[in-house]
């Protein structure tokens, strides 16, 4: 029998539905290999028992014919969705030992769809970061290793989650991406990634980032994971306001393979300056293989990119400092407070010791865009740059049908770089950034490899609501790249 | 009418606009599913919603919606299609978010106009600057331990409306007034209960001085005054206070004081420098507030009839005057009570009766008109009892006492009391034979030319019967046996 971590959650869905493995067994190799990976820091509460218990359930429910679209399938759970009686802390010291008393939407849509949740992955304090090196539980390793054998980043903030894809520690794993949270990661650990339209899958129970910003989405190994998950993930949530009343199509079927006469767009504007050239390559020959897949390249001006990452490190932080307002000592989490001290002492203690450096930053960064003063010349301005930036895509898509792009500038790079300044890291996102501002899909995809055979990722940006085309583009990169690298350890 | 407060430089004008805070009745909070009623124990009214735990989202409450336009529809005010719910940021133990949902510059209603009733029958118009949604905080307890507070969250999320008026208000009578009548409208209308000893009404008012016809003043705003009497004491006391402060050679700093109405005084609570930043930005977690005027035209269709159009209908129908038509179209049951009185009667006959009577009664009694011992069909059957001559208005008198005191039917006291008056020509006649024969001197008074004895006999005979002699009769019989 073959390492059944090395399955794809496709290869997997169909060996359950055969019968040659059942769901205990797939779910009891994935904690092995979760307890045999403990080194890359994956996991933040690892919840095996529980694993067992949901894939005992999953079985019994498969012999009476009843299969979800996800029945039986072990994966990980981002550290940022609400799970209820499951240690829930965002990764921060201010929430730990928070268990919810509620399910998030999202968890709950593949729970009911058989999905198993074997623990909670890793991420950067409150899902602020590119590298996952904030989290509070410490920060997780890549499973990928340079020719130096260096450890490096697996990006963020969705790090555990592509670090337990990749390293077989999971068959899948939920993501949130807010400025590329799910894509950066996915492309310094060579899995597929994908974040849906804003709107597609409903945010209550996910720990709020920045609500106009946040979505969750699919962390998998292949494009035809990303469809399976994401179905299982998506549709309307009457608890969100910001969810859509949109159906969720058979995001699998839109897989054909055929790109014949499609029309996707290149943004001049997304070659920067000092673009590493392996990237430029890497761009190229993804165009050549849309090209010899039948699609028309044509160039598009997306002309406010350059304001993107501005706009995007205004508006997240401003919500950002809202949103972590509740997170005070008084209700949940952490409280640290002194005999004879004031309200005002206790959230000063608690939030000092229970915030790190990067959550303080940007809490700080966001109150004073929004003070009164600063509103119009940061935030108010910061709206007006997120419209034309939509409108940039809005025209862009009146002629193609998708905008391919690389997802990061660079591969993984070593833990501890760019730690001393902000702006470098805040640079890791800025092909990703301009899709979450204009809220459209956009899937990374595993292409090739750096010079220091690192993984390296494709994006594909999307109409809104249009993850059909986004996958169906996507699986035909995939095909024509044949990436097959893996890890290694993790070499099939 | 004119406000002045005489200084010793000169005459000031007081100016004042008024924020009124009015809880919207629904059954749910305006963002949750949680209950909203009042007086249940503490923390037990809260969602996870109002309780801000990790995850959660608002999620609108239609009903605080319609509430809200129908509200906007009764003080004439534009509603507008498309508003925003905005975060109004601040840390405080009974606000869980860290920040409270409001409406910021775009709220859900626009400009619009109150008409006061003045006790002298005159009215004033007031502007309404805007209406607004948003979440009310929870409450802090300071009470239950010597070392900590607490919190009950069971009103943290209700909906209110914040009312904020044009800074029209020139005296404390107008804005009594205003108080008065905006409590009438949402009471009318059924979007809020009104009750201000309960809270779900809190008025703050921003007041400043100005030599007459001058530029606006520095204003201070008093916050959270909780009855109509002192928000009227209140700017009179703070109007004087900042006269006084000016006339001394000093400067009104833009301040957030409380008023003390046991020391009568009103004090700092916090500066300009002091105050909060409090950040509004559009809430991400909601889309815009957009609905059509359909929406709108239906909620119009449930509009009861508001106190104005009322009051112009009884002046018009009833012929009564601009003070007697207010008075009673002030409250919607004593407005109710007065139409069933004044039924295929006398408008003015009942509106007298209802406001002089009944109201005096009522008021002895510190009784509520629907809880009155006189019901509305009785005191109605007690004019036709007057005006089909079966009683006088002064015997009326005496059975309305006994049916304060019993809650009886007017004809039954009557019938039981022998109060009916007698109109029997015969009966009278011998009663006045009687008085004759016993006055020779007076009837030649009479017959001298000296009229007014005539009331003299009239108040003998009305005296020998019991007062149930039909006056008119006796004094034409009078008239034609003495005269005639």
């Amino acid at each position: 029998m073959t390492d059944l971590t090395n399955l794809t959650l496709a290869e997997a869905r169909d060996g359950l539905a055969k019968g040659d493995y059942t769901s205990v067994e797939l779910t009891e190799a994935h904690i092995k290999s979760m307890e045999a990976h403990r080194n890359l820091n994956a996991y933040i509460t690892e919840t095996p028992d529980k694993a067992l218990d949901m894939a005992k359930a999953s079985d019994a429910k498969r012999a009476k014919g009843d299969a979800g679209k996800m029945e039986g399938l072990p994966i990980a759970i981002k550290d940022l969705f609400c799970t209820e009686g499951v240690q829930t802390t965002a990764a921060s010291h201010i929430l730990e030992g928070f268990k919810p008393e509620y399910e998030s939407t999202v968890t709950t849509n593949l729970f009911n769809n058989g999905a198993v949740m074997l623990g909670k992955a890793n991420l950067d304090e409150f899902a602020m970061g590119s590298s996952n090196t904030s989290s509070y539980y410490g920060n997780v390793i890549n499973p990928w290793k340079g020719k130096d054998g260096k450890d490096l980043v697996p990006g963020g903030s969705s790090g555990g989650s592509a670090a337990a894809v990749a390293a077989g520690m999971a068959l899948a794993a939920t993501g949130t991406d807010t400025g590329g949270s799910i894509r950066q990661p996915a492309s310094y650990c060579g899995i597929v990634g994908l974040k849906p339209t804003y709107g597609r899958c409903s945010r209550w129970g996910i720990v709020a980032f920045a609500s106009s910003l946040d979505q969750a989405g699919p962390m998998t190994k292949t494009v035809r994971d990303a469809a399976i998950m994401l179905g299982a993930m998506a549709g309307h949530d009457a608890k969100d306001s910001t969810s859509a009343p949109v159906a969720v199509p058979d995001f699998e079927a839109a897989l054909t393979g055929d790109i014949r006469g499609m029309k996707i767009g290149i943004p001049k504007e997304y070659r920067v300056d000092n673009m590493p050239e392996e990237i430029n390559k890497l761009w190229d020959n993804g165009i050549a293989m849309l090209r010899d897949a039948g699609a028309e390249v044509v160039d598009v001006t997306l002309p406010h990119t350059k304001y993107a990452l501005g706009t995007y490190y205004i508006v997240a932080p401003a919500e950002a400092s809202s949103n972590l307002a509740r997170y005070d000592g008084l209700r949940y989490g952490q409280r640290v407070m002194d005999e004879g001290d004031s309200l005002d002492d206790m959230y000063m203690k608690s939030r000092a010791a229970g915030f790190g450096k990067e959550v303080q930053r940007r809490i700080m960064i966001g109150t004073y865009v929004l003070s009164a003063g600063y509103y119009d010349a940061y935030y108010n301005k910061a709206l007006k740059v997120r419209r034309r930036i939509y409108q940039d895509f809005a025209t862009a898509f009146g002629t193609v049908d998708a905008i391919l792009a690389p997802t990061a500038p660079s591969a993984a790079f070593a833990i501890g770089e760019n730690e001393d300044d902000p702006v470098k890291m805040y640079l890791n996102d800025v092909f990703t950034v301009p899709a979450s501002l204009a809220g459209l899909p956009g899937l990374s995809v595993p292409t090739g490899l750096s010079s220091e055979g690192l993984p390296l990722g494709l994006q594909l940006i999307g109409k809104p609501f249009d993850e059909e085309t986004v996958l169906r583009v996507g699986g035909v990169l995939e095909t024509a790249s044949n990436f097959t690298a893996k890890p290694a350890g993790q070499e099939g | 009418m004119t406000y002045i407060i005489e200084g010793s430089t000169g005459p000031w004008e007081i100016v004042v606009g008024l924020e009124v805070h009015c809880q919207v009745v629904s059954k749910s909070k305006l963002f949750s599913g949680a209950s909203t009623t009042f007086g249940n124990d503490p923390n037990t009214n809260v969602s996870l919603v109002d309780a801000a735990m990790p995850g959660m989202l608002p999620v609108i409450n239609e009903e605080c919606v319609r509430q809200a336009v129908k509200t906007g529809l009764g003080l004439k005010a534009k509603i507008n299609l498309e508003s925003v719910f905005a975060r109004k940021n601040y840390f405080y133990a009974d606000l869980p978010q860290g920040y409270q949902i409001s409406q910021f510059d775009k709220p859900i209603v626009g400009e619009g106009t109150i008409i006061l009733d003045m006790p002298d029958g005159s009215t004033k118009s007031v502007g309404i600057e805007r209406l607004h949604l948003e979440q009310d905080a929870g409450k802090s307890m300071h009470d239950q331990d010597p070392k900590y507070s607490h919190i009950d969250l069971n009103r943290s999320g209700v909906a209110l409306m914040e009312i904020v008026s044009k800074p029209d208000i020139r005296t404390p009578e107008e804005a009594g007034a205003y108080l008065t009548k905006l409590r009438a409208i949402v009471r009318y209308l059924g979007t809020c209960d009104g009750n201000m000893n309960e809270g779900s009404m809190r008025c703050d008012a921003n007041v400043s001085v100005r030599r007459p016809g001058a530029e606006f003043g520095t204003r201070c705003e008093i916050k959270n005054v909780n009855s109509i009497r002192y928000v009227m004491q209140a700017i009179e006391i703070e109007a004087k206070r900042q006269v006084e402060v000016i006339e001394a050679g000093g400067e009104i700093v833009q301040e957030t004081r409380l008023y003390d109405p046991r020391l009568g005084e009103t004090r700092s609570m916090r500066s300009k420098e002091m105050a909060h930043d409090y950040r509004y930005f559009p809430d991400p977690d909601l889309l815009p507030l957009v609905f059509d005027q359909a929406f709108v035209s239906e909620i119009e269709k449930t509009l009861p009839e508001l106190p104005d159009e009322k009051k112009a209908r009884f002046m018009r129908e009833n012929g009564l005057s601009a003070y007697d038509a207010g008075v009673l179209v002030a409250d919607q049951e004593k407005a109710a009570y007065y139409e069933v009185v004044a039924k295929g009667r006398d408008g003015k006959l009942a509106a007298n009766w209802v406001i002089t009577n009944l109201f005096g009664a009522l008021n002895k009694l510190e009784v509520p008109v629907t809880e009155s011992p006189v019901t509305a069909e009785n005191l109605g059957k007690l004019l036709d009892l007057i005006s089909d001559d079966t009683i006088s208005g002064r015997i009326a008198k005496d059975v309305f006492e006994i049916m304060i005191e019993t809650g009886n039917n007017p004809e039954k006291i009557v019938e039981e009391k022998g109060l009916k008056q007698i109109t029997d020509t015969g009966a009278i006649e011998t009663a006045i034979d009687e008085v004759i024969a016993a006055n020779p001197d007076k009837v030649q008074e009479i017959r001298d030319g000296k009229d007014r004895m005539l009331g003299w006999f009239v108040g003998q005979v009305m005296k020998s019967t019991g007062g149930k002699a039909n006056p008119g009769m006796v004094n034409q019989m009078l008239r034609d046996k003495i005269l005639g």
